[in-house]
Protein backbone atom coordinates (compact mmCIF):
# COMPACT_ATOMS: atom_id res chain seq x y z
CA UNK A 1 0.00 0.00 0.00
CA UNK A 2 1.13 3.86 -0.67
CA UNK A 3 1.72 5.80 2.00
CA UNK A 4 -1.42 7.56 3.62
CA UNK A 5 0.14 10.66 3.87
CA UNK A 6 -0.46 10.74 -0.13
CA UNK A 7 -4.32 12.14 0.98
CA UNK A 8 -2.79 15.66 2.27
CA UNK A 9 -1.60 16.21 -1.23
CA UNK A 10 -5.25 16.21 -2.11
CA UNK A 11 -6.66 19.70 -0.33
CA UNK A 12 -10.43 18.50 -1.42
CA UNK A 13 -10.08 15.33 0.41
CA UNK A 14 -9.86 16.95 4.05
CA UNK A 15 -13.60 18.40 4.27
CA UNK A 16 -16.98 16.63 5.29
CA UNK A 17 -19.77 15.78 3.26
CA UNK A 18 -23.47 15.52 4.78
CA UNK A 19 -21.80 15.66 8.40
CA UNK A 20 -19.32 12.62 7.97
CA UNK A 21 -15.49 12.85 5.97
CA UNK A 22 -15.66 13.03 2.71
CA UNK A 23 -14.80 9.14 1.00
CA UNK A 24 -13.87 9.99 -2.67
CA UNK A 25 -15.21 6.83 -4.44
CA UNK A 26 -15.53 8.04 -8.31
CA UNK A 27 -11.87 8.53 -9.63
CA UNK A 28 -12.68 6.85 -12.56
CA UNK A 29 -15.67 9.80 -13.71
CA UNK A 30 -12.95 12.13 -12.44
CA UNK A 31 -9.97 12.14 -10.31
CA UNK A 32 -8.75 14.89 -7.23
CA UNK A 33 -5.85 17.49 -7.93
CA UNK A 34 -3.10 17.28 -5.84
CA UNK A 35 -1.91 20.63 -4.63
CA UNK A 36 1.29 20.15 -7.09
CA UNK A 37 -1.41 20.71 -9.97
CA UNK A 38 -3.05 23.08 -8.63
CA UNK A 39 -0.21 25.19 -7.74
CA UNK A 40 1.01 24.63 -11.69
CA UNK A 41 -2.10 26.17 -12.64
CA UNK A 42 -2.03 29.45 -10.19
CA UNK A 43 1.89 29.71 -10.93
CA UNK A 44 0.92 30.22 -14.89
CA UNK A 45 -1.89 32.48 -14.80
CA UNK A 46 -0.37 34.85 -12.02
CA UNK A 47 3.23 34.67 -13.30
CA UNK A 48 3.72 33.28 -17.48
CA UNK A 49 -0.38 33.72 -18.58
CA UNK A 50 0.53 35.00 -22.60
CA UNK A 51 -0.93 33.32 -25.68
CA UNK A 52 1.81 30.89 -27.24
CA UNK A 53 3.97 30.10 -30.64
CA UNK A 54 4.19 34.28 -31.33
CA UNK A 55 7.57 35.12 -29.99
CA UNK A 56 8.23 38.20 -29.60
CA UNK A 57 7.87 39.74 -25.99
CA UNK A 58 9.26 37.40 -22.62
CA UNK A 59 5.90 35.95 -20.92
CA UNK A 60 5.09 34.64 -24.53
CA UNK A 61 8.30 32.89 -24.76
CA UNK A 62 7.83 31.50 -21.36
CA UNK A 63 4.12 30.33 -22.22
CA UNK A 64 5.40 28.31 -25.19
CA UNK A 65 8.34 26.92 -23.41
CA UNK A 66 5.72 25.62 -20.71
CA UNK A 67 3.55 24.47 -23.42
CA UNK A 68 5.55 23.03 -25.44
CA UNK A 69 7.47 21.29 -22.51
CA UNK A 70 4.25 19.98 -21.63
CA UNK A 71 4.13 18.11 -24.92
CA UNK A 72 7.47 16.73 -24.16
CA UNK A 73 6.51 15.32 -20.67
CA UNK A 74 3.26 13.46 -22.32
CA UNK A 75 6.16 12.53 -25.26
CA UNK A 76 8.01 10.58 -22.35
CA UNK A 77 4.84 9.52 -20.66
CA UNK A 78 3.81 7.30 -23.42
CA UNK A 79 7.50 6.94 -24.65
CA UNK A 80 6.89 7.81 -28.16
CA UNK A 81 9.43 8.75 -30.30
CA UNK A 82 8.58 12.50 -30.86
CA UNK A 83 6.79 15.17 -29.96
CA UNK A 84 5.32 15.45 -33.51
CA UNK A 85 2.92 12.40 -32.08
CA UNK A 86 1.32 13.97 -29.18
CA UNK A 87 -1.57 16.36 -30.31
CA UNK A 88 -3.41 17.89 -27.28
CA UNK A 89 -6.98 17.82 -27.60
CA UNK A 90 -9.89 18.57 -25.32
CA UNK A 91 -9.85 15.15 -23.91
CA UNK A 92 -10.22 11.07 -25.27
CA UNK A 93 -13.81 12.45 -26.51
CA UNK A 94 -12.26 14.60 -28.44
CA UNK A 95 -9.31 12.82 -29.94
CA UNK A 96 -11.30 9.42 -31.20
CA UNK A 97 -13.38 11.94 -33.16
CA UNK A 98 -10.71 13.60 -34.79
CA UNK A 99 -9.40 10.07 -35.99
CA UNK A 100 -12.52 9.13 -37.35
CA UNK A 101 -13.27 12.11 -39.19
CA UNK A 102 -9.84 12.98 -40.42
CA UNK A 103 -8.23 9.51 -40.82
CA UNK A 104 -12.04 7.47 -40.84
CA UNK A 105 -13.17 9.66 -43.61
CA UNK A 106 -10.21 9.50 -45.75
CA UNK A 107 -9.68 6.09 -44.97
CA UNK A 108 -12.91 4.01 -44.76
CA UNK A 109 -14.77 3.35 -47.87
CA UNK A 110 -18.13 0.92 -47.99
CA UNK A 111 -18.39 -2.21 -47.04
CA UNK A 112 -14.98 -1.54 -44.82
CA UNK A 113 -15.32 -2.85 -41.38
CA UNK A 114 -14.33 -1.53 -38.45
CA UNK A 115 -14.24 -3.55 -35.27
CA UNK A 116 -15.08 -2.34 -31.13
CA UNK A 117 -16.20 -4.72 -28.21
CA UNK A 118 -19.00 -4.86 -26.05
CA UNK A 119 -16.97 -2.98 -23.11
CA UNK A 120 -16.54 0.22 -24.68
CA UNK A 121 -17.28 3.60 -23.41
CA UNK A 122 -19.69 5.63 -25.66
CA UNK A 123 -16.78 7.79 -27.13
CA UNK A 124 -15.34 4.87 -28.24
CA UNK A 125 -18.69 3.79 -29.98
CA UNK A 126 -20.63 6.78 -31.42
CA UNK A 127 -17.11 8.73 -33.53
CA UNK A 128 -17.47 4.77 -35.33
CA UNK A 129 -21.33 4.41 -35.76
CA UNK A 130 -21.44 8.52 -37.52
CA UNK A 131 -18.04 7.27 -39.79
CA UNK A 132 -19.79 3.82 -40.49
CA UNK A 133 -22.97 5.89 -41.65
CA UNK A 134 -21.48 8.52 -43.66
CA UNK A 135 -19.27 5.84 -45.39
CA UNK A 136 -21.25 2.64 -45.58
CA UNK A 137 -18.85 0.89 -43.05
CA UNK A 138 -19.83 -1.76 -41.11
CA UNK A 139 -19.43 -1.58 -37.43
CA UNK A 140 -18.56 -5.21 -35.55
CA UNK A 141 -18.69 -5.76 -32.32
CA UNK A 142 -16.70 -8.20 -30.39
CA UNK A 143 -18.82 -10.47 -27.84
CA UNK A 144 -17.05 -10.79 -24.19
CA UNK A 145 -16.45 -13.77 -22.15
CA UNK A 146 -18.52 -14.24 -19.24
CA UNK A 147 -15.94 -12.87 -16.66
CA UNK A 148 -16.23 -9.68 -18.91
CA UNK A 149 -12.74 -10.38 -20.43
CA UNK A 150 -11.96 -10.15 -23.91
CA UNK A 151 -10.52 -13.45 -25.82
CA UNK A 152 -7.89 -12.75 -28.14
CA UNK A 153 -9.48 -15.61 -30.39
CA UNK A 154 -13.18 -13.69 -30.95
CA UNK A 155 -10.83 -10.42 -31.67
CA UNK A 156 -9.31 -12.34 -33.98
CA UNK A 157 -12.04 -14.39 -35.45
CA UNK A 158 -13.97 -10.43 -36.17
CA UNK A 159 -11.06 -9.30 -38.11
CA UNK A 160 -10.75 -10.03 -41.88
CA UNK A 161 -9.03 -8.54 -44.43
CA UNK A 162 -11.64 -5.99 -44.73
CA UNK A 163 -11.28 -4.36 -41.29
CA UNK A 164 -9.55 -0.89 -41.31
CA UNK A 165 -10.00 0.33 -37.86
CA UNK A 166 -10.01 -1.89 -34.77
CA UNK A 167 -10.66 0.37 -31.53
CA UNK A 168 -10.41 -0.75 -27.75
CA UNK A 169 -10.46 0.39 -24.88
CA UNK A 170 -7.06 -0.52 -22.64
CA UNK A 171 -8.83 -0.43 -19.07
CA UNK A 172 -12.76 -0.97 -19.02
CA UNK A 173 -14.29 2.32 -17.14
CA UNK A 174 -17.04 -1.02 -15.81
CA UNK A 175 -15.75 -4.02 -15.50
CA UNK A 176 -12.16 -2.57 -14.69
CA UNK A 177 -11.12 -4.93 -17.06
CA UNK A 178 -7.62 -4.42 -18.91
CA UNK A 179 -7.25 -5.81 -22.58
CA UNK A 180 -4.15 -7.60 -24.35
CA UNK A 181 -3.73 -4.27 -26.19
CA UNK A 182 -0.43 -5.35 -27.29
CA UNK A 183 -1.23 -9.02 -28.85
CA UNK A 184 -5.16 -7.23 -30.08
CA UNK A 185 -2.54 -4.80 -32.21
CA UNK A 186 -0.47 -7.33 -33.21
CA UNK A 187 -3.84 -9.37 -34.99
CA UNK A 188 -5.12 -6.09 -36.05
CA UNK A 189 -1.98 -5.07 -37.89
CA UNK A 190 -1.63 -9.12 -40.13
CA UNK A 191 -5.07 -7.91 -40.91
CA UNK A 192 -3.96 -4.48 -42.12
CA UNK A 193 -6.11 -2.88 -39.60
CA UNK A 194 -5.02 0.76 -37.69
CA UNK A 195 -5.35 0.27 -33.39
CA UNK A 196 -7.10 2.65 -32.01
CA UNK A 197 -6.63 2.74 -28.22
CA UNK A 198 -8.93 4.54 -25.64
CA UNK A 199 -6.59 4.91 -22.83
CA UNK A 200 -9.10 7.35 -20.46
CA UNK A 201 -8.74 4.59 -17.70
CA UNK A 202 -5.72 3.33 -18.19
CA UNK A 203 -3.03 6.32 -18.21
CA UNK A 204 -4.26 7.36 -14.62
CA UNK A 205 -3.24 3.89 -13.62
CA UNK A 206 -0.47 1.75 -15.58
CA UNK A 207 2.93 2.32 -17.50
CA UNK A 208 1.82 2.94 -21.20
CA UNK A 209 4.87 2.26 -23.80
CA UNK A 210 3.36 3.27 -27.40
CA UNK A 211 6.33 2.06 -28.87
CA UNK A 212 5.81 -1.41 -27.10
CA UNK A 213 2.21 -1.64 -27.85
CA UNK A 214 2.79 -1.14 -31.19
CA UNK A 215 -0.66 1.19 -31.70
CA UNK A 216 -1.44 2.94 -34.25
CA UNK A 217 -3.31 5.99 -31.82
CA UNK A 218 -3.64 6.32 -28.48
CA UNK A 219 -5.71 8.82 -26.48
CA UNK A 220 -5.89 9.74 -22.64
CA UNK A 221 -7.78 12.55 -20.71
CA UNK A 222 -5.89 14.82 -18.17
CA UNK A 223 -8.76 15.04 -15.73
CA UNK A 224 -8.45 11.64 -14.96
CA UNK A 225 -4.48 11.37 -14.00
CA UNK A 226 -4.95 14.31 -11.47
CA UNK A 227 -4.76 16.73 -14.06
CA UNK A 228 -7.09 19.35 -15.29
CA UNK A 229 -10.66 18.82 -17.31
CA UNK A 230 -10.58 19.97 -20.70
CA UNK A 231 -7.08 18.61 -21.35
CA UNK A 232 -6.06 15.37 -22.84
CA UNK A 233 -3.73 13.90 -25.70
CA UNK A 234 -3.74 12.12 -28.51
CA UNK A 235 -0.88 9.98 -29.85
CA UNK A 236 -0.71 8.66 -33.12
CA UNK A 237 2.31 7.63 -35.69
CA UNK A 238 3.90 10.29 -37.19
CA UNK A 239 3.34 8.32 -40.99
CA UNK A 240 -0.45 8.26 -39.93
CA UNK A 241 -0.78 11.66 -38.78
CA UNK A 242 1.18 13.31 -41.64
CA UNK A 243 -0.70 12.08 -44.16
CA UNK A 244 -4.10 13.34 -42.04
CA UNK A 245 -5.88 16.57 -42.86
CA UNK A 246 -6.72 18.81 -40.14
CA UNK A 247 -10.67 18.86 -38.65
CA UNK A 248 -10.42 21.98 -37.43
CA UNK A 249 -9.20 25.57 -38.82
CA UNK A 250 -8.78 28.68 -38.09
CA UNK A 251 -5.64 30.55 -36.06
CA UNK A 252 -3.01 28.77 -34.87
CA UNK A 253 -2.77 25.62 -37.06
CA UNK A 254 -1.82 27.77 -40.44
CA UNK A 255 1.46 28.00 -42.41
CA UNK A 256 0.32 30.51 -45.25
CA UNK A 257 -3.29 31.61 -45.94
CA UNK A 258 -4.14 32.98 -49.11
CA UNK A 259 -7.82 34.28 -50.03
CA UNK A 260 -9.03 30.88 -51.65
CA UNK A 261 -6.44 28.49 -50.12
CA UNK A 262 -4.32 28.04 -47.39
CA UNK A 263 -1.47 25.54 -45.93
CA UNK A 264 -1.39 23.92 -42.90
CA UNK A 265 1.58 24.12 -40.03
CA UNK A 266 3.81 20.69 -39.41
CA UNK A 267 2.72 18.20 -37.17
CA UNK A 268 1.46 17.95 -34.30
CA UNK A 269 0.32 21.60 -34.33
CA UNK A 270 -1.92 21.60 -37.83
CA UNK A 271 -4.30 19.53 -35.81
CA UNK A 272 -4.42 22.32 -32.45
CA UNK A 273 -6.41 25.38 -34.46
CA UNK A 274 -7.51 28.08 -31.99
CA UNK A 275 -5.58 29.37 -29.00
CA UNK A 276 -4.90 26.37 -27.31
CA UNK A 277 -5.38 25.03 -23.79
CA UNK A 278 -2.07 26.27 -22.83
CA UNK A 279 -3.13 26.04 -18.57
CA UNK A 280 -4.43 22.81 -19.08
CA UNK A 281 -1.85 21.35 -20.93
CA UNK A 282 0.78 22.99 -18.05
CA UNK A 283 -1.31 21.40 -15.31
CA UNK A 284 -1.85 17.76 -17.46
CA UNK A 285 1.87 17.71 -16.97
CA UNK A 286 1.97 18.69 -13.69
CA UNK A 287 -0.35 15.81 -12.80
CA UNK A 288 1.91 13.54 -14.95
CA UNK A 289 5.48 14.65 -12.92
CA UNK A 290 3.32 14.03 -9.47
CA UNK A 291 1.94 10.07 -10.81
CA UNK A 292 5.21 9.24 -11.98
CA UNK A 293 6.77 10.75 -8.64
CA UNK A 294 5.03 8.06 -6.93
CA UNK A 295 4.78 5.60 -9.29
CA UNK A 296 2.77 4.09 -11.81
CA UNK A 297 4.09 0.75 -10.69
CA UNK A 298 3.68 1.64 -6.82
CA UNK A 299 0.01 3.12 -8.01
CA UNK A 300 -1.08 0.00 -9.80
CA UNK A 301 0.07 -2.43 -7.23
CA UNK A 302 -1.96 -0.03 -4.28
CA UNK A 303 -5.26 -0.25 -6.52
CA UNK A 304 -5.09 -4.10 -6.69
CA UNK A 305 -5.06 -4.34 -3.03
CA UNK A 306 -7.52 -2.06 -2.63
CA UNK A 307 -9.91 -3.92 -5.16
CA UNK A 308 -8.92 -7.12 -3.44
CA UNK A 309 -9.98 -5.64 -0.16
CA UNK A 310 -13.06 -4.22 -1.35
CA UNK A 311 -13.94 -7.31 -3.00
CA UNK A 312 -13.39 -9.60 -0.49
CA UNK A 313 -15.28 -7.57 1.92
CA UNK A 314 -18.26 -7.07 -0.34
CA UNK A 315 -18.79 -10.42 -1.22
CA UNK A 316 -19.39 -11.44 2.21
CA UNK A 317 -22.71 -9.21 1.58
CA UNK A 318 -25.45 -11.49 1.31
CA UNK A 319 -27.20 -10.41 -2.35
CA UNK A 320 -24.35 -8.29 -3.51
CA UNK A 321 -23.57 -9.17 -7.19
CA UNK A 322 -20.12 -7.92 -8.27
CA UNK A 323 -19.70 -7.24 -12.54
CA UNK A 324 -15.97 -8.42 -14.28
CA UNK A 325 -13.25 -10.40 -13.49
CA UNK A 326 -13.01 -12.01 -10.49
CA UNK A 327 -9.42 -12.08 -9.97
CA UNK A 328 -8.59 -8.23 -8.32
CA UNK A 329 -5.04 -8.71 -10.04
CA UNK A 330 -6.77 -8.30 -13.31
CA UNK A 331 -8.82 -5.50 -12.75
CA UNK A 332 -7.95 -1.68 -12.49
CA UNK A 333 -9.06 0.05 -9.53
CA UNK A 334 -12.86 -0.49 -10.27
CA UNK A 335 -15.81 -2.17 -8.47
CA UNK A 336 -18.94 -2.29 -10.68
CA UNK A 337 -21.96 -3.98 -8.42
CA UNK A 338 -25.56 -4.08 -7.45
CA UNK A 339 -26.99 -4.54 -4.28
CA UNK A 340 -29.97 -6.93 -4.30
CA UNK A 341 -33.26 -4.67 -3.31
CA UNK A 342 -31.41 -1.47 -3.70
CA UNK A 343 -31.51 0.50 -7.17
CA UNK A 344 -27.53 1.78 -7.69
CA UNK A 345 -29.79 5.41 -7.47
CA UNK A 346 -30.60 4.70 -3.80
CA UNK A 347 -27.52 3.04 -3.24
CA UNK A 348 -25.73 6.31 -3.87
CA UNK A 349 -27.77 8.14 -1.87
CA UNK A 350 -27.96 6.83 0.96
CA UNK A 351 -23.87 6.36 0.59
CA UNK A 352 -23.93 10.12 0.21
CA UNK A 353 -25.60 11.04 2.78
CA UNK A 354 -22.60 9.49 4.49
CA UNK A 355 -20.19 11.15 3.44
CA UNK A 356 -19.03 8.62 0.43
CA UNK A 357 -19.59 9.48 -3.32
CA UNK A 358 -19.76 6.47 -5.51
CA UNK A 359 -21.24 6.67 -9.64
CA UNK A 360 -24.57 5.12 -9.87
CA UNK A 361 -26.08 4.56 -13.41
CA UNK A 362 -25.16 2.88 -16.90
CA UNK A 363 -21.36 4.98 -16.83
CA UNK A 364 -21.43 6.20 -20.56
CA UNK A 365 -21.91 2.33 -21.32
CA UNK A 366 -25.53 1.28 -22.51
CA UNK A 367 -24.51 -1.11 -24.74
CA UNK A 368 -22.58 -2.87 -21.45
CA UNK A 369 -25.38 -2.32 -19.34
CA UNK A 370 -27.18 -4.23 -22.08
CA UNK A 371 -25.11 -7.51 -22.51
CA UNK A 372 -24.78 -7.48 -18.65
CA UNK A 373 -28.57 -7.26 -18.48
CA UNK A 374 -29.03 -4.66 -15.95
CA UNK A 375 -30.54 -1.11 -16.34
CA UNK A 376 -27.95 0.35 -13.76
CA UNK A 377 -25.03 -0.57 -11.62
CA UNK A 378 -23.29 1.03 -9.08
CA UNK A 379 -19.50 1.49 -9.09
CA UNK A 380 -16.67 1.93 -6.55
CA UNK A 381 -13.37 3.38 -8.05
CA UNK A 382 -10.09 4.41 -6.04
CA UNK A 383 -6.87 5.93 -6.57
CA UNK A 384 -3.54 6.71 -5.20
CA UNK A 385 -5.06 8.54 -2.27
CA UNK A 386 -7.93 5.78 -0.75
CA UNK A 387 -7.32 3.87 1.84
CA UNK A 388 -8.77 0.34 3.23
CA UNK A 389 -10.39 2.58 5.72
CA UNK A 390 -12.81 4.40 2.49
CA UNK A 391 -13.29 0.47 1.90
CA UNK A 392 -14.57 0.20 5.34
CA UNK A 393 -16.76 3.05 5.35
CA UNK A 394 -18.10 1.98 1.82
CA UNK A 395 -19.05 -1.58 3.88
CA UNK A 396 -21.00 0.17 6.43
CA UNK A 397 -22.43 2.40 3.99
CA UNK A 398 -23.54 -0.62 1.81
CA UNK A 399 -24.97 -2.40 5.19
CA UNK A 400 -27.00 0.48 6.09
CA UNK A 401 -28.23 0.84 2.61
CA UNK A 402 -29.52 -2.97 2.53
CA UNK A 403 -31.10 -2.16 6.19
CA UNK A 404 -32.36 0.74 5.20
CA UNK A 405 -34.61 -1.18 1.87
CA UNK A 406 -34.97 -4.67 3.81
CA UNK B 1 -28.14 3.51 12.45
CA UNK B 2 -29.99 6.75 11.73
CA UNK B 3 -30.05 9.04 9.16
CA UNK B 4 -32.39 11.99 9.39
CA UNK B 5 -31.70 13.31 5.90
CA UNK B 6 -32.90 9.98 4.08
CA UNK B 7 -35.69 9.52 6.74
CA UNK B 8 -37.03 12.57 4.94
CA UNK B 9 -36.45 11.02 1.24
CA UNK B 10 -37.44 7.73 1.75
CA UNK B 11 -40.87 8.19 3.72
CA UNK B 12 -42.31 4.95 5.07
CA UNK B 13 -44.65 6.02 2.50
CA UNK B 14 -42.70 6.12 -0.19
CA UNK B 15 -40.69 2.69 0.33
CA UNK B 16 -44.69 1.25 0.97
CA UNK B 17 -45.36 2.37 -2.82
CA UNK B 18 -41.98 1.46 -4.22
CA UNK B 19 -41.94 -2.08 -2.11
CA UNK B 20 -45.68 -2.68 -3.22
CA UNK B 21 -46.41 -0.70 -6.15
CA UNK B 22 -50.21 -0.20 -7.33
CA UNK B 23 -51.74 -0.55 -10.95
CA UNK B 24 -48.19 -2.77 -11.92
CA UNK B 25 -48.47 -4.33 -15.61
CA UNK B 26 -49.85 -3.32 -18.82
CA UNK B 27 -53.33 -2.74 -19.21
CA UNK B 28 -55.12 -4.32 -21.75
CA UNK B 29 -57.44 -2.50 -24.20
CA UNK B 30 -55.81 1.39 -23.26
CA UNK B 31 -55.49 3.18 -26.01
CA UNK B 32 -52.56 5.48 -25.31
CA UNK B 33 -49.02 4.53 -24.32
CA UNK B 34 -45.95 6.07 -23.17
CA UNK B 35 -42.38 4.87 -23.31
CA UNK B 36 -39.96 7.66 -21.27
CA UNK B 37 -36.48 7.37 -20.49
CA UNK B 38 -34.13 9.17 -18.02
CA UNK B 39 -30.77 9.35 -20.72
CA UNK B 40 -28.67 10.22 -17.20
CA UNK B 41 -29.63 7.03 -15.31
CA UNK B 42 -31.29 4.62 -17.21
CA UNK B 43 -34.54 4.66 -15.76
CA UNK B 44 -37.38 3.72 -18.30
CA UNK B 45 -41.55 3.73 -17.70
CA UNK B 46 -44.07 2.37 -19.81
CA UNK B 47 -47.15 3.88 -19.43
CA UNK B 48 -50.64 2.63 -20.22
CA UNK B 49 -53.92 4.75 -19.94
CA UNK B 50 -57.21 4.30 -20.98
CA UNK B 51 -59.05 7.38 -22.03
CA UNK B 52 -62.08 7.82 -22.78
CA UNK B 53 -64.86 11.09 -23.33
CA UNK B 54 -62.19 13.31 -21.91
CA UNK B 55 -61.56 11.32 -18.53
CA UNK B 56 -58.38 8.91 -17.82
CA UNK B 57 -60.72 5.70 -16.89
CA UNK B 58 -57.36 3.45 -15.99
CA UNK B 59 -53.32 3.94 -15.86
CA UNK B 60 -51.13 1.49 -15.28
CA UNK B 61 -47.42 0.95 -15.50
CA UNK B 62 -44.31 -0.88 -15.87
CA UNK B 63 -40.63 0.22 -15.37
CA UNK B 64 -37.03 -0.18 -14.29
CA UNK B 65 -35.77 2.71 -11.74
CA UNK B 66 -35.27 3.80 -8.12
CA UNK B 67 -37.51 3.63 -5.41
CA UNK B 68 -38.42 7.29 -6.19
CA UNK B 69 -39.19 7.22 -9.98
CA UNK B 70 -41.25 3.49 -9.28
CA UNK B 71 -42.78 5.20 -6.08
CA UNK B 72 -44.19 7.98 -7.77
CA UNK B 73 -45.28 6.13 -10.58
CA UNK B 74 -47.55 3.94 -8.04
CA UNK B 75 -48.85 7.26 -6.77
CA UNK B 76 -49.44 9.09 -10.08
CA UNK B 77 -51.78 6.19 -11.44
CA UNK B 78 -53.21 6.52 -8.38
CA UNK B 79 -54.16 9.95 -8.81
CA UNK B 80 -54.77 10.34 -12.42
CA UNK B 81 -57.73 7.62 -12.57
CA UNK B 82 -60.85 9.43 -12.94
CA UNK B 83 -59.42 12.96 -13.60
CA UNK B 84 -60.42 14.58 -17.06
CA UNK B 85 -57.75 15.47 -19.25
CA UNK B 86 -56.83 19.18 -18.01
CA UNK B 87 -57.03 17.85 -14.77
CA UNK B 88 -54.35 15.67 -15.25
CA UNK B 89 -51.91 17.87 -17.02
CA UNK B 90 -52.61 20.68 -14.31
CA UNK B 91 -51.43 17.60 -11.54
CA UNK B 92 -48.78 16.98 -13.62
CA UNK B 93 -47.25 20.53 -13.78
CA UNK B 94 -48.33 21.19 -10.12
CA UNK B 95 -46.39 17.79 -9.16
CA UNK B 96 -43.63 19.50 -11.05
CA UNK B 97 -43.91 22.94 -8.84
CA UNK B 98 -43.72 20.41 -5.80
CA UNK B 99 -40.58 19.29 -6.76
CA UNK B 100 -38.57 22.42 -7.54
CA UNK B 101 -39.95 23.62 -4.19
CA UNK B 102 -42.08 26.27 -5.60
CA UNK B 103 -45.83 27.17 -4.16
CA UNK B 104 -48.15 24.08 -5.10
CA UNK B 105 -51.82 25.31 -6.44
CA UNK B 106 -54.30 24.06 -3.55
CA UNK B 107 -56.75 22.84 -5.67
CA UNK B 108 -55.20 19.61 -6.63
CA UNK B 109 -55.28 17.20 -3.65
CA UNK B 110 -51.96 14.96 -3.80
CA UNK B 111 -52.30 13.60 -0.63
CA UNK B 112 -49.94 10.76 0.02
CA UNK B 113 -47.94 12.16 -2.40
CA UNK B 114 -46.86 15.25 -0.43
CA UNK B 115 -44.19 12.56 0.87
CA UNK B 116 -42.19 12.91 -1.99
CA UNK B 117 -41.82 16.79 -0.93
CA UNK B 118 -38.39 15.62 0.45
CA UNK B 119 -37.22 14.80 -2.93
CA UNK B 120 -36.70 18.74 -3.67
CA UNK B 121 -33.98 19.44 -1.71
CA UNK B 122 -32.15 16.17 -3.47
CA UNK B 123 -31.36 17.73 -6.51
CA UNK B 124 -30.06 15.26 -8.37
CA UNK B 125 -33.29 12.75 -7.59
CA UNK B 126 -35.75 15.84 -8.76
CA UNK B 127 -35.87 13.76 -12.14
CA UNK B 128 -36.77 10.29 -10.94
CA UNK B 129 -39.62 11.64 -9.16
CA UNK B 130 -41.00 13.83 -12.35
CA UNK B 131 -40.29 11.12 -14.88
CA UNK B 132 -43.95 9.13 -14.75
CA UNK B 133 -45.36 12.34 -14.72
CA UNK B 134 -43.73 13.63 -17.70
CA UNK B 135 -44.81 10.77 -19.40
CA UNK B 136 -48.15 11.49 -18.44
CA UNK B 137 -48.78 14.41 -19.74
CA UNK B 138 -47.22 13.26 -22.68
CA UNK B 139 -49.56 10.76 -23.51
CA UNK B 140 -52.36 13.21 -22.49
CA UNK B 141 -51.58 15.87 -23.98
CA UNK B 142 -50.18 13.81 -27.12
CA UNK B 143 -54.10 12.12 -27.14
CA UNK B 144 -55.75 15.70 -27.05
CA UNK B 145 -53.68 16.94 -30.11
Amino acid sequence: MLNPDIRNDFPILDQEVNGYPLVYLDSAATSQKPRQVIEALEHYYKYDNSNVHRGVHTLGNRATEDYEGARETVRKFLNASSTKEIVFTRGTTTALNLIADSYGRANIAEGDEIIITYMEHHSNIIPWQQLAKATGAVLKYVDLEEDGTLSLEKVSDAMTDRTKIVSMMYVSNVLGTMNPIKEITEIAHVHGAVMVVDAAQAAPHIEIDVQDLDCDFLAFSGHKLCGPTGIGALYGKKALLEAMEPTEFGGEMIDFVGLYDSTWKELPWKFEGGTPIIAGAIGMAAAIDYIQSIGLDAIEQHEHELVAYAMEQMRTLEGIEIYGPRDASKRAGIVTFNLEGVHPHDLATVLDMNGIAVRAGHHCCQPLMKWLDVSATARASFYLYNTKEDVDRLMEGLRMAKEYFQ
Amino acid sequence: MKNDKLDQLYRSVIMDHYKTPRNKGVLEGSNVTIDMNNPTCGDVIHLTLQVEDDIVKDAKFEGEGCSISMASASMMTQLVKGKNKEEAIFAAHAFSDMMLGKEVDESVDFGDIEALTGVAKFPARIKCATLPWKAMEKGIAGDSE
